[in-house]
């Protein structure tokens, strides 16, 4: 086979841990053509990332490639990669200069202290010998090919000049910076909004075209391998439990694993169809009075006005949120959808008061029928107003305190409101591990003993300990594989119908608003550009910004590219 | 993650049901961590550490020298022999020449005699072969009260007549017991500084916690006294203070109240570290979670916070005591810290100060030297590895 450049043959990888060995990659066998793409598919934990590095021998200890060849075609021959010494003069001539790799986080990769420039001069001088004025040139050419406007100036530029975007446009000019024949984008759009991982995905596939270079894309994004891969590999546990052509893994893939990765996908994108359809716009006809409804809420950081105590309050100042207004009722599902930036999680932070609002007014309707004006609260009716209205957070790690047990975590709240003595706190405990589905016997161990789906339930029975009418998520389901996506989304409703519960769901990702919201506010910039039912929205937006939004979303149907269509808005 | 049973997984009957591992070694089985609370997951990181687990032992065996220093000594600390002045060490054999003319066994170190050095006259202590000096474990030698309080007179070992000369690290101008003087300077060095540390601990702390918790102005008061105290210069402060207590004190409590003024200035580093940490906990998901569950700000700091920082307090406070212990020694050796006839390791090595002694008696400098190198790079093998075990949750 002529095309081949590269191919994997019975590839495996141990880590060595404390407690036992894990085989993180196991005969693992693939082969990369030239002009082609190759999609390397699974959740977190696969070993798909692993077995990039090990392409590039850069495994992480206490990782050790056991046995399997990499076998990459050459000009002088066939070089099994596998054999290479680790440190040794031929690996690194491949590492950027043969194989190109391009990294999940561009915050991190891209070293601060030096301009953009001279980190791309740099990765061209270790492979070629140019002079540092025709290395700069060249390093202002790639930043053309990768459409960065102005690319002689922009070299000057440091890493945090760059937006997010920029960044993995540098880093993808990196990559390429010596002509590589294989290029590794290692989750290349995760850490994005959708609208630059459009532009992204499309970049990197031009380039490959128009270069003919050999890609293996990493990712867990069944929506990105539909748009962008030729073929596609699915790994779970280590293994490659099935791969092929994308038509025919998508139309007809053999492996159970396989078609579960998609059916959740799939049902992701769907849209709430399994909701009563009547869901609508019930709650404005009805006039019933809305849990909390919110008022010209804003949030100014950094105002000069205010640091020195005089001037006129908002001069200046970035508004993170700008005069906001909406309402949640009663049983309904609210979600907040926006890209990074654009003042959602901050509006949710606003509502519980973890950061006070400049202006504005939040009204909680308690169950009394008592109006409270949330703004004036003093510390105490805070802490009441807390019991009603929980926080679920993204972060299902950082966000439980891991010197403490699954028990010690959920009863927390029971034993500071007084309401419990310890052993009652210890039954309900029971009760709300198994109402999140999980097995109370599991209450006294710790957090690090669980994954992040279980972690995340962990934080939902937390939330639900003190009996809550309201419960803002905020992208509770976003640092969750797909499959733990959507039965994490499906435990929330199951529970809502049960505890009548209101819910204001706070996510980038408009797949999950669209499945588990009833309406829909999109925010753009801090302010709310359009408020509306969640299927209208989803499907027949008004407004052109969410218009394009929607139309960023990759499509999980290789047949039905939705981001090549997509609108592309001239703007900064 | 260990304990991974997500339903996802089981309702596949065909499928693999998890990652694949096995253990270490073929046929043992796999631990498992879930639910081991953070001390358990400190010891298994630290313990993974030989140097630092060595270390340990090696300040552990240290403090024992200390508690039991009266049995352990051969001798008293300041029982002067004139007679056998910077006498050489001995060294122990086992095997003697016996009446019938054969080798029998005996343990015993060899005696003493005199020779005038021609060109000093000096009169100098050599080691003479024949004079055989038997030794034994759990002898009778000078009477001593345990701890101040239990009348004893039994030693871990000593020559059988306790009037014979045995100095395994030799004698100094006095001709009193180094290894003697030694094991009793352990107790006084190893614990003078303990007491320092355990305030600076306290002021630490409690003003890291408020700065670190509360910010605002009264972080930037807390900050503003802390560079203040921080620009005192310690040295020649503890030289002032030194001579301006009264002579009358005993040279212990002098050096006690010393390192209690000293201490009172040595907070500031620890106090920094501790409001990073509060800084860095405060805006962790965990702490805003306990926060809308309710809990009041003492709860906060004392069961969210606090455990979180217990560890690297440890680790700050281990790597603290190496300091006062080169302090204390060097302060003595300057003749400003604790002076005789209290015993401490720099005490010790006032002894040799002088070029001459050192060379008529290299060991008075060798063996003091070696013990303060020793406890103070134990302490610090120690630390880093507490420190370095201290948050067994970073990835």
């Amino acid at each position: 086979m002529q095309d081949i450049i590269l191919s994997v043959r019975n590839l495996s990888l141990d880590f060595r841990l404390r407690t036992h060995i894990l085989h993180a990659v196991r005969d693992v066998s693939f082969d990369l053509r030239r002009g082609k793409t190759l999609c390397l598919v699974g959740e977190s934990g696969s070993g798909k990332s692993v077995t990039a590095r090990a392409l590039m021998r850069i495994i992480d200890k206490p990782g050790r490639l056991v046995s399997g060849q990499i076998l990459l075609d050459g000009p002088g021959g066939v070089v099994d990669i596998a054999t290479l010494p680790e440190r040794g003069r031929e690996i690194l001539a491949l590492r950027g200069g043969r194989i190109g790799l391009v990294f999940q986080e561009p915050m991190s990769s891209l070293s601060p202290v030096h301009t953009i420039g001279s980190q791309i001069v740099e990765a061209i001088r270790q492979h070629r010998k140019l002079s540092k004025k025709d290395a700069r040139a060249r390093a202002a050419d790639l930043l053309r090919q990768v459409e960065i406007p102005d690319p002689e100036r922009m070299l000057d530029r440091y890493t945090f000049e760059f937006s997010g975007g920029m960044r993995q446009r540098a880093m993808i000019a990196m990559a390429l910076a010596c002509d590589p024949d294989i290029l590794i984008a290692d989750e290349p759009t995760t850490a994005l909004d959708v609208t630059t991982q459009a532009e992204i995905l499309d970049l990197i596939r031009r380039l490959q075209q128009e270069r003919g270079m050999a890609m293996l894309l990493i990712t867990h994004d069944m929506g990105v391998v539909a748009e962008i891969a030729d073929e596609v590999a699915v790994m779970r546990y280590g293994r490659i439990v099935e791969s092929g052509p994308v038509d025919s893994i998508f139309h007809a893939s053999s492996h159970p694993y396989t078609r579960q990765l998609l059916d959740a996908t799939v049902r992701l994108e769907s849209g709430a169809a399994a909701r009563s359809p009547a869901a609508t716009s019930i709650f404005e006809a009805k006039a019933v009075e809305p849990v909390i409804s919110v008022r010209g809420l804003s949030k100014t950081y950094g105002s000069v006005g205010r640091i020195f105590g005089f001037g006129g309050g908002s001069s200046g100042g970035l508004k993170a949120v700008d005069n906001v207004d909406f309402d949640l009722y009663s049983g309904e599902n609210l979600g907040i959808v926006g890209e990074s930036g654009s003042g959602k999680t901050t509006i949710g932070r606003l509502l519980l008061r973890i950061t006070e609002p400049t202006s504005g007014s939040i009204t909680y309707r308690a169950p009394e029928g008592r109006s409270v004006d949330v703004t004036g609260l003093n510390k105490t009716e805070l802490r009441a107003y807390h019991r009603d209205v929980r926080l679920i957070f993204q972060d299902p790690f950082a966000s439980l305190n891991p010197r403490m047990t699954v028990r010690q975590i959920i009863a927390d709240p029971l034993l500071v409101s007084g309401q419990m003595s310890d052993r009652q706190a210890g039954e309900r405990v029971a009760e709300l591990l198994r109402l999140v589905g999980l097995d109370p016997l599991a209450m006294e161990r710790y957090p690090h003993a669980f994954s992040g789906g279980q972690r995340q339930r962990i934080g939902i029975a937390r939330a639900l300990a003190l009996e809550p009418r309201v419960i803002i998520a905020d992208e509770a389901t976003s640092a969750l594989d797909v499959s733990i996506r959507s039965q994490i989304l499906d435990l929330l409703l199951s529970i809502q119908q049960r505890l009548g519960l209101s819910f204001i769901f706070i996510s980038h990702d408009i797949s999950v608003v669209r499945y588990f919201c009833d309406r829909v506010a999109v925010m753009h910039k801090g302010r709310i550009v359009e408020t509306g039912d969640a299927e209208t929205i989803c499907t027949n937006p008004s407004e052109p910004y969410t218009r394009r939004l929607i139309s960023s979303v990759p499509n999980p149907d290789p047949r039905n590219k939705r981001m090549l269509h997509r609108m592309r808005l001239q703007e900064s | 993650m260990l304990a991974d049973n997500r339903p996802l997984v089981s309702s596949l009957a065909s499928a693999e049901t998890g990652p694949a591992i096995s253990p270490l070694k073929p046929g043992a089985s796999i631990a498992s961590d879930a639910a081991a609370g953070q001390w358990t997951l400190i010891r298994h990181r630290f313990f993974r550490n030989k140097v630092a687990a060595f270390a340990g032992c090696i300040i552990l065996l240290l403090y024992l020298i200390g508690a039991f220093a009266e049995f352990l000594a051969p001798g008293l600390p300041n029982a002067s022999r004139p007679q056998y002045t910077f006498a050489p060490p001995q060294r122990i054999s086992f095997f003697a020449p016996g009446a019938d003319g054969g080798r029998e066994f005996l343990p015993h170190v060899k005696g003493y005699r005199i020779e005038i050095e021609p060109q000093a006259l000096r009169r100098t202590f050599v080691i003479d072969e024949n004079k055989v000096i038997p030794i034994g474990f759990f002898v009778d030698g000078p009477a001593y009260r345990l701890w101040g309080l239990i009348p004893m007179t039994t030693h871990l070992m000593g020559p059988l007549d306790s009037r014979e000369p045995m100095y395994l690290l030799g004698s100094d101008r006095l001709g009193r017991d180094l290894l003697s003087r030694l094991i009793y300077g352990t107790r006084i060095s190893m614990s003078i500084g303990l007491a320092g540390v355990a305030i600076s601990l306290t002021l630490g702390i409690v003003f890291g916690a408020i700065s670190g918790f509360y910010g605002g102005w009264v972080d930037t008061v807390i900050q503003r006294v802390i560079e203040i105290v921080s620009a005192m210069p310690t040295i020649p402060l503890w030289l002032g203070l030194a001579a301006a207590i009264p002579l009358t004190w005993s040279p212990l409590s002098v050096y006690f109240v010393v390192t209690l003024i000293v201490s009172l200035l040595g907070w500031t580093g620890l106090a920094r570290e501790v409001r990073g940490r509060f800084f860095a906990l405060r805006g962790e998901d965990f702490v805003t979670a306990a926060r809308l569950d309710g809990s009041r700000e003492r709860r906060i700091i004392f069961r969210h916070i606090l455990p979180s920082l217990t560890s690297h307090i440890l680790a700050v406070v281990t790597l603290a005591v190496p300091t006062m212990i080169v302090a204390e020694t060097s302060l003595s050796f300057l003749g400003v810290g604790l002076k005789p006839p209290v015993v401490s390791w720099g005490v010790l090595l006032q002894d040799a100060q002088n070029v001459r002694s050192v060379a008529t008696a290299p060991w008075l400098l060798i063996w003091p030297s070696l013990a303060v190198v020793t406890a103070v790079l134990s302490f610090n093998f120690f630390g880093d590895g507490l420190r370095d075990a201290a948050d067994p949750y970073d990835s």
